[in-house]
């Protein structure tokens, strides 16, 4: 336990990361125990109040308490996220090692595809997929949505990774020695690359979180939904700004913040770890 | 016996580690007449490249000069301010690096690499009178003018030598480093590119400093050789005098190991491991590795001293 | 030699704008999705007509916007007129056209975007080259923390928090919209000031956020390239520092940055698109905006589309640019 606060100290953004996000983590678990999650339906509350006792994080205008709507909204976002973010990176990784280990055509097509889709602004393909679906999404159905395009990014970083490694001395000697391509992959290159590939799967929940939230402040999201970027489209909908209601988009707000500043400050610790540097005295 | 052109006294350089400082160059010191040859061999860590460094002032942290002293021509270089050493790297010392590796910047054509030392040594001179003094220095160095228009990928190992070469000489300096010089290339282009430092070094009257650690290149080229271990000096003598009666047992051992042509046999090492500068033997450095090895050896450190015409830091020599 | 790269990655571009244009036309179909059925039913719906003759009237429409033609034929003719840059017209402001929608919002976007990526790299290269020189002024160390942070979270809800503080709280700056409600577009001082005092949140939003990233990734190129070989050479040299700073270390270390910039802009066209919805500035990310509310899918098709081609060409200007900038690649290998 000593050794872990020991190595916290020494990279204090895998720290500061999870504690965020660990603090958001109790926020949810605590609250659905003390809150009634029912009241982030509409017409549940009074509508438009101020923050108050009664409802510290105020009221919106279709009568959802907003705190029972953090507590409930807040895990399917991360929901979304972390399913959009492991299967992108599962089926990027897969991707990258097939086209790294292999080469050839192989890796010619899987290249192509994943430069040419980077060059696409994804949001925008996933405007046109959104929109192409008969009715509204659900959480489910979004995350795979995103997920259509989440593999594009880690298969590109982790193919370059897998193309470096491959030319070292021990994959050599496990080739001459008569390995298996596969074994090769999963019993020599896998395990050096964990730490970057768990850095690229922090990145690509963040990227996921990021692609759901815009889909959803325009409007393309699970429309029943409470989550965080449903939130934000009836706030500019309803010109929460304009009209004063500060605390509707506030609590939203500060809570996405968290999300991506845990997340980005895991991301970073994560890298210390996969790259680590040797601090200078100057 | 003229006044020397380079003086070292006592210089010790320092590096701060997490894990404990690391003492790259200790006690060393040696001075250098004008026009003459002084190489430097040693093992790769042994200080060769930080001394270069440290007397043109370029340690940077968590490097230090820890003492000692520079002089150039009678000067002292820790008395000169930033500009006035920066004046003084090129125009009256200047380094020539194993440029075949990655000494030249990538993305500038040769001429304004050696255009742009010029300028900011204060040349102020004309497009034209640029241009001229380029292509003066590129046939010096036996180059031929257009290579200052090309890029460095553009050139072999041996051309971007010489051009690491010209851009030394532009300013006509006292002193030039050539650290490991010809390390990277084959022995054919070596001995061009050896040729051509010493037919520069005879028309500026420059004294030379050879950083290396191929001793057949040192009897070749160099009058005096210096002998590092472990960041200490152990032994400086005439060339012909350390080839054959080497004084230190580290550079009889050196010596030794050379393959000879006529004689046969096993190849001759030296046993053991250098020191890691961060955990030096107490007394002598090379104790644990000297068959020689007394108890004086092992506590009390040996001062270079001169015995019969030749520097030597040894207590059995 | 220079030929042949240029025409290889205009072959790519070409490529790209072909593949939008397909994805474009068969991803909607693909769902059976009717825009014209859907979107008269709404309008009834509105009006509170009864739903008779809404078949006959859906038939006419599909005949006059030529979806009644078997799928090759409307592919052709979709691909005909993307080549000619008529997206058809748009279902929900009929009879104005798509292409005239897209014309009037689309400097808007390219003046925010082209200014506020264009300052964001220059000033957060700067600034990060600055950051890794050791003799750079101490305060600017304080610079990186806040940077830092802020480069995480996405440009739409940093404008959220400047719009309450610097618009609500402080009524410094407008709220909303690219001009003055009831003011008359016109080349006047007037109203280009009006302009800019609107555009100076949205692109505050980004530049704010947006420089962070750059100034990061210069830092760490710069640390790179400042223990290479040739610098110290260079200050062996006895160069004057600021000839080392630049023509030495950042010189080399923006090459990678500028590869950067040219992946970026993808992500950075996304975040701007909810930047402009925040802001209701009138640029095509309003425009995909509203026509995602009122199903307007040939305005979403024609903005989709033409996003993606001007991406795909400004990669290819990056594309032919680099080997100018560095000479070690040479046209040759493409």
């Amino acid at each position: 336990m000593r050794a872990v606060f020991r190595y916290f100290r020494r990279n204090p953004s895998l720290a500061l990361g999870i504690a965020l996000l660990a603090a958001l983590a109790l926020f949810v678990v605590i609250g659905g125990i003390l809150v009634d999650t029912e009241d982030a339906r509409p017409l549940s509350v009074p509508t438009l109040r101020a923050p108050s006792w009664a409802y510290p994080f105020g009221t919106d205008r279709q009568g959802r308490d907003l705190l029972a709507v953090m507590i409930a909204g807040t895990p399917l976002t991360l929901r979304i996220g972390f399913i959009a973010g492991f299967l992108g990176v599962g089926l990027g990784t897969v991707l990258a090692f097939i086209a790294a280990y292999y080469r050839g055509v192989l890796d010619t097509v899987i290249r192509g595809i994943a430069d040419i889709g980077l060059t696409v602004p994804g949001l925008l393909v996933l405007i046109i997929i959104a929109v192409s679906i008969k009715g509204t999404l659900t959480v489910n159905q979004m995350a795979i949505v995103v997920a259509s395009l989440a593999w594009l990014y880690p298969t590109r970083t982790i193919r370059a990774q897998v193309l470096s490694l491959r030319e070292r001395g021990y994959v050599e000697v496990a080739r001459l020695s008569g390995m298996s391509g596969p074994a090769i992959i999963f019993l020599e290159l896998m395990p050096n690359l964990l730490p970057y590939l768990a850095a690229t799967l922090v990145n690509a929940v963040s990227a996921a979180i990021l692609a759901s939230i815009g889909l959803e402040v325009l409007g393309l999201g699970p429309i029943d939904a409470p989550t965080l970027g449903m939130t934000l489209y009836w706030v500019n909908f309803n010109a929460a700004m304009i009209n004063g209601w500060w605390w509707w988009w506030t609590a939203p707000t500060v809570i996405i913040l968290m999300v991506f500043l845990g997340l980005f400050f895991l991301t970073v610790g994560l890298d210390e770890i996969a790259n680590p540097r040797l601090r200078r005295s100057a | 016996m003229s006044e020397p052109v380079l003086r070292v006294e006592r210089l010790r350089v320092a590096f701060d580690h997490p894990l404990g400082k690391v003492q790259a160059v200790d006690d060393v010191s040696f001075a250098l007449t004008p026009g003459e040859r002084l190489g430097l061999a040693g093992e790769s860590g042994s200080g060769k490249s930080t001394l270069a460094l440290s007397i043109m002032r370029m340690i940077k942290p968590p490097g230090r000069i820890e003492a000692g002293a520079v002089w150039l021509n009678g000067g002292r270089l820790a008395d000169l301010d930033e500009e006035g050493i920066r004046a003084v790297r090129l125009a009256g010392i200047a380094l020539v690096p194993q440029g075949s590796m990655n000494s030249l910047n990538p993305i500038l054509r040769i001429g304004q690499q050696i255009a742009d030392a010029l300028i900011d040594h204060g040349l102020r001179l004309g497009r034209r009178a640029e241009e001229w003094r380029v292509a003066a220095l590129l046939t010096e160095v036996g180059l031929p003018a257009n290579v200052a228009r090309m890029y460095p990928h553009e050139l072999s190992g041996g051309m971007k030598q010489r051009a690491c070469i010209a851009i030394a000489i532009a300013l006509r300096p006292k002193v030039i480093i050539a650290d490991e010089p010809t390390s990277a290339l084959d022995v054919v282009v070596q001995r061009q590119v050896m040729a051509t430092l010493a037919r520069v070094q005879q028309e500026l009257g420059a004294a030379v400093i050879l950083i290396g650690h191929d001793m057949g290149l040192m009897a070749q080229f160099v009058d005096r050789l210096g002998i590092m271990y472990a960041g200490r000096l152990v032994e400086v003598a005439p060339i012909a005098d350390i080839i054959a009666h080497p004084r230190h047992p580290y550079t009889r051992a050196l010596i030794a190991s050379l393959p000879s042509l006529e004689a046969r046999g096993a190849l001759a090492g030296i046993p053991g491991l250098a020191p890691s500068l961060r955990d030096l033997p107490p007394g002598c450095a090379f104790h644990p590795r000297c068959e020689f090895a007394t108890d004086r050896c092992r506590e009390e450190r040996p001062v270079l001293r001169d015995v019969a015409g030749v520097d030597v830091a040894c207590h059995l020599a | 030699m220079q030929a042949a790269y240029i025409a290889r990655r205009f072959g790519v571009f070409l490529l790209i704008v072909w593949l939008a244009a397909t994805l474009n036309f068969f991803l909607p179909r693909l769902s059976g999705h009717d825009p014209v059925h859907s979107k008269l039913l709404q309008q009834a719906a509105l009006g509170g007509y009864v739903q008779s003759g809404i078949e006959e009237m859906t038939r006419e429409y599909e005949r006059r916007f030529g979806l009644d033609k078997p799928l090759w034929r409307q592919y052709l003719t979709y691909l005909n007129g993307v080549a000619r840059l008529d997206f058809n017209y748009s279902i929900a402001n009929y009879p104005r056209k798509v292409s005239e929608l897209i014309a009037d919002a689309l400097p808007w976007t390219l003046a925010l975007l082209g200014t506020t990526t264009l300052l964001s790299f220059a000033i957060g290269s700067l600034l990060g080259a600055l950051l890794a020189w050791p003799e750079a002024p101490r305060w600017m160390l304080w610079l990186m923390p806040p940077l830092w942070a802020l480069h995480a979270i996405p440009f739409f809800l940093l404008g959220l928090i400047l719009t309450y503080l610097l618009a609500f709280q402080i009524p410094l700056l407008p709220i909303f919209g690219g001009y003055s409600a009831g003011a008359v577009p016109a080349l006047s001082w007037r109203f280009g000031w009006d302009v800019l005092q609107h555009a100076v949140l949205p692109a505050l939003s980004i530049i704010l956020v947006a420089t962070g990233g750059w100034a990061l990734g210069m830092r760490g190129m710069m640390v790179t390239t400042m223990g290479e070989d040739y610098v110290t050479f260079a200050e062996a040299k006895g160069l004057k520092a600021p000839t080392v700073f630049l023509r030495y270390c950042v010189r080399n270390a923006i090459l990678p940055q500028v590869t950067a910039l040219a992946l970026a802009l993808g992500q950075v066209l996304s975040g701007a698109v909810l930047v402009e919805v925040i802001f209701g500035y009138p640029g095509i990310g309003t425009l995909l905006f509203q026509a995602i509310r009122e199903n307007d899918h040939f305005v979403i098709q024609g903005v989709v589309f033409t996003v993606i081609v001007a991406l795909g060409f400004t990669t290819f200007v990056l594309d032919v640019i680099y080997p100018w900038l560095d000479p070690r690649i040479s046209y040759r290998r493409a």
